[in-house]
């Protein structure tokens, strides 16, 4: 029963910190649809703990709502951003309806592939297979030994990234 | 054992990626449909590791760590390319830059 309450506090917060990120009386200020996405990752942290996925949850603290945050409030500090470039949320009736529908027919798609799921109760952590799941250990395993390729090309993936960020952001006539 | 059925999870993550995806269509600023992305990112991610729990598959996390860190990658690169819209056009306006040629 607890879990059940918890659960529903921690969507219900995760929904409406992504609506304020998109809507228009909170996401006036550039500012505030920074800290509206910075409760959704926290928010969405506990949830990946309710999964048993803990060392997920922690790099999720530490790369979305660390990382990733300091550098949008960053850019956002860095552009001075005045309120009328920061766009409208232009909603109109059809856009709204749009929205809706597109819910449901994900509502219907995630119940359906809920339901093929062959074993819908939840794997039983119990068992010594899965002690320690979702901890440093087992993900650890996992990237080290089936996943090491995809590791790897990770890390040059983010070395691409920092290049290309740095050469995009970079003045124009370039001599710094 | 965990008490929450599958489909709430995916309910949830399904309602993550809608927002999401109805930020990047709708709203016209740079930063605020990198914003949205990052929320459809989280919502599969969510999704992943619901299907992980109760398949009881830990190498699907694996993978969830890995589009995080091209989620980051993503974010350094956006965020980069709006600062150097904002140098050439003055604005973060996705309908401003509706030119390929600068």
């Amino acid at each position: 029963m607890a879990e059940q309450i918890v659960f529903y506090v921690l969507a219900v917060g995760t929904v409406l910190g992504a609506l304020a990120v998109i809507m228009p009386p909170f996401a006036r200020n550039p500012l505030h649809a920074a800290v509206a996405l910075l409760a959704t990752f926290s928010l969405l942290a506990g949830l990946f703990v309710m999964l048993s996925a803990h060392l997920l949850a922690i790099l999720q603290i530490l790369v979305y709502a660390g990382a990733v945050m300091v550098l949008f409030i960053f850019v956002i500090m860095l552009l001075n951003l005045r309120r009328q470039d920061f766009g409208e949320f232009r909603a109109t009736p059809w856009k709204i309806l749009g929205g809706v529908a597109a819910f449901l027919v994900a509502v219907r798609v995630a119940m359906v592939a809920g339901a093929s799921v062959a074993n819908s109760t939840a794997a039983d952590l119990g068992t010594p297979a899965l002690q320690s799941f979702g901890g440093a250990y087992d993900v650890g395993w996992a990237l080290t030994t089936r996943f090491f390729l995809p590791f790897e090309a990770t890390s040059i993936l983010l070395l691409v990234a920092i290049i290309g960020a740095l050469v995009v952001a970079r003045r124009e006539g370039g001599a710094r | 054992m965990t008490a929450i059925p599958l489909s709430h999870w995916l309910v949830l993550a399904t309602a993550l990626f809608a927002i999401g995806a109805i930020g990047v269509i709708t709203r016209r600023n740079l930063l605020i449909a990198l914003m949205s992305l990052e929320v459809m990112l989280n919502g599969v991610a969510l999704a992943f590791l619901a299907f992980a729990r109760f398949r009881g598959d830990v190498s699907v996390h694996a993978a969830v760590f890995i589009v995080m860190a091209v989620a980051a990658a993503e974010v350094a690169v956006g965020l980069a390319l709006a600062i150097a819209m904002w140098r050439h056009n003055g604005s973060v306006d996705l309908d401003r830059a509706a030119r390929l040629k600068g």
